[in-house]
């Protein structure tokens, strides 16, 4: 048998490695795979605990979280593409200003 | 050794090492193909979760439909050799690598010390998990919010083509 404290360690390493993605990488696409990496965890954590408490609210909030990451994917990506056309360069580094 | 347990070890491990590969691969399209295996191996982790509707929402909208975009946009930039010559240890990498760290260290001190009721309900209710339990409780008790998300949705959508657009 395994214990929810088993899902939840494994959650908390997940959200670490996006931490740590999201800290180091310079390429902002990497750095939108490891956002989408601590998503992951957060939704991990919700089905270990909705299997522990045998409750399905658990499962609703990760399907929110599901529907709401499409969207950041969605506006993220554009706003990516927006940068990269004015700029030329995607590395989080060399985009230091918001003005166009 | 359960199947249960075989299982976990194998779906975790793999999870665990294909998010290493996200963050340690060199090229944008190794981190994608890398990120849809480590998708597709949680999913797995959510089935032995009995949660069993959103591996497949899992698969079909991360692995699928998130990922898709990912690689197109990834194509459409064409990175190729953008992210090369990393000097091997800034500043930053070592204060990054020490705060996650830190981060971990805490989050499993506090999950060791979780009450000891985390035993896991041996046999839920056989509904449980279901696209069924999930569209009852979605389409009654959360009917707001999930009429919220599909605006936001549709919100994506019209500011993804303005703001990706160069001339509207």
């Amino acid at each position: 048998m395994v214990s929810t404290q088993h899902y939840l360690l494994l959650a908390a390493f997940l959200f670490c490695i996006g931490m740590f993605g999201v800290m180091v990488r310079r390429n902002a696409l990497v750095v939108f795979m490891c956002v989408e990496l601590m998503l992951n965890a957060a939704n991990l954590t919700f089905l270990a605990f909705a299997r522990q408490r045998g409750d399905s609210i658990g499962h609703a909030s990760a399907f929110f979280v599901i529907a709401v990451a499409a969207a950041e994917a969605a506006i993220g990506l554009a706003i990516l593409i927006a940068v990269f056309r004015s700029r030329g360069t995607l590395n989080v580094e060399e985009i230091k200003t918001m003005k166009h | 050794m359960t199947a249960e347990v075989l299982l976990f070890w194998v779906f975790g491990v793999a999870t665990a090492v294909g998010a290493l590969l996200v963050v340690g691969a060199k090229s944008p399209m190794s981190s994608a193909i890398a990120l849809v295996a480590t998708f597709f191996f949680l999913a797995g982790i959510y089935v032995l979760l009995w949660a069993h509707a959103i591996a497949v929402l899992q698969v079909l909208v991360y692995a699928g439909a998130i990922m898709v975009l990912f690689l197109f946009v990834i194509m459409l930039l064409s990175l190729a050799e953008a992210e090369i010559s990393a000097p091997v240890m800034k500043i930053s990498r070592l204060i990054g690598g020490a705060s996650t760290l830190g981060l971990l260290a805490v989050l499993a001190v506090a999950i060791w010390r979780l009450p000891p009721q985390g035993q896991l309900i041996a046999g839920p209710q056989s509904s449980f998990g279901t696209l069924r339990a999930l569209g009852e409780l979605v389409y009654t008790t959360y009917l707001l919010p999930f009429e919220a998300v599909s605006l936001l949705l549709l919100v994506a959508i019209l500011g993804a083509v303005v703001v990706a657009k160069a001339r509207i």
